[in-house]
């Protein structure tokens, strides 16, 4: 009796539970996508864009724990494996921050020393429009070759 | 030894699982992490790189064709797939819960289910491949005429390394969703073979699941980093 009780009580809450953790990704889903959107309008490297891509990255990670924690069934194990899980996990966030400062330092150490690397990025290939509708390589390309430095 | 009490757990004698888990569903956890940080080091790397150069292709300018629609729908068709992934997850989760009811139809349908939203992935990144390609990018080559789509956004020449790193990543990625509907195939094979009715459970479906939904999961990822950021 009392078994049937915890089973009947464990499979109402799993009923509700893939629904709605469905429903939730699908919004995160949706609201990363609306500000992927928003983005194409604003002026490339404003605020809003930054604003947008940092918001980006928290549905992201919110994503996660709910992929992790509830399709994966991680949040109702026990305690002890969440965390030989979850504490490894966590040298990522020295990971990323300590090799995106160090690309980001690299970028500007060759654009302060490496006269080429900074003119190379400072030549525009002249934009030509391209007709919309399907592709043939053969017909229109144009080789455009960058100025030769001295 | 101790002759006193009774309510100490009995660790080291056997028929205790530690953490209350089967030993190949922690293996399979184990092994997910080791695949997290293999996939978690290839995109730092294209982080790393991005962050180190000026110029990056748009990548507004570069995916936004649809089958069949043709240009100038940015997002939709990665939305598209990302949709059909995360499906494919909720049917997998139905799946491991018919499991638990040891209801075996259910587990077949939400199986069948499963590998159709892994399949129809694949073949949606083989268009997406062989789009790209058509348009001038593959393994050490980008388009870097006028007309390229891969033209970086500040109007400079991109370099291959926006294709390198795109090919790398999604084909690695690819090749788990393959491998991962091939297991999936395997399992609904044995589920048709009675092979968890005469074991008297269905664990190896949880196990099956989370390698799918940690597919989903590195997805979640790919697509943000390429496509949205």
């Amino acid at each position: 009796m009392e078994q049937s009780e915890v089973v009947q009580l464990e499979h109402h809450e799993n009923k509700n539970e893939v629904r709605n953790v469905t429903i939730v990704l699908t919004v995160l889903t949706l609201i990363e996508l609306g500000l992927g959107f928003a983005m194409m309008k604003m002026t490339p490297g404003s605020f809003g864009v930054m604003a947008s891509k940092i918001t980006i990255i928290v549905l992201m990670l919110a994503k996660a724990y709910y992929i992790v924690g509830y399709f994966m069934h991680l949040k109702h194990e026990v305690r002890n494996l969440i965390m030989t899980i979850i504490v490894p996990l966590a040298l990522f966030i020295w990971f990323i921050a300590a090799f995106l400062y160090d690309g980001n330092s690299f970028r500007n150490l060759r654009n302060n020393n490496d006269r080429h690397f900074k003119e190379q990025s400072e030549i525009k290939v002249e934009k030509k429009e391209h007709k919309s509708g399907s592709h043939n390589d053969a017909t229109h390309k144009e080789e455009v070759k960058p100025a030769v430095h001295q | 030894m101790s002759t006193a009490t009774t309510a100490q757990p009995k660790w080291w004698n056997g028929g205790k699982s530690p953490f209350n888990v089967e030993y190949g569903k922690l293996m399979m956890w184990y092994f997910l992490m080791s695949d997290a940080f293999t996939f978690g080091a290839f995109l730092i790397a294209y982080g790393t790189v991005r962050f180190s150069t000026n110029g990056w292709p748009d990548p507004n300018e570069v995916f936004q064709s649809f089958p069949g629609l043709g240009d100038g729908l940015p997002l939709m068709f990665v939305s598209l797939m990302t949709f059909i992934l995360i499906i494919s997850s909720v049917t997998m989760v139905l799946a491991v819960k018919a499991g638990h009811e040891n209801n075996k139809q259910k587990v077949v349908t939400n199986l069948i289910w499963t590998i159709i939203g892994g399949a129809a992935f694949l073949g949606c990144q083989a268009w997406e491949w062989s789009h790209l390609h058509h348009a001038g990018a593959w393994w050490g080559r980008i388009d870097t005429s006028a007309t390229s789509h891969f033209l970086n956004a500040d109007g400079s020449m991109p370099s291959t390394n926006f294709s390198n790193f795109f090919f790398t990543i999604t084909g690695f990625h690819g090749f788990h969703v393959l491998s991962g509907v091939v297991i999936n195939i395997v399992m609904l094979i044995m589920t048709l073979n009675d092979t968890f009715e005469k074991r008297g459970h269905y664990l190896m479906i949880e196990k099956a699941g989370l390698y799918w939904h940690f597919v989903d999961l590195v997805w979640v990822f790919v697509f943000t980093c390429f496509y949205l950021i």
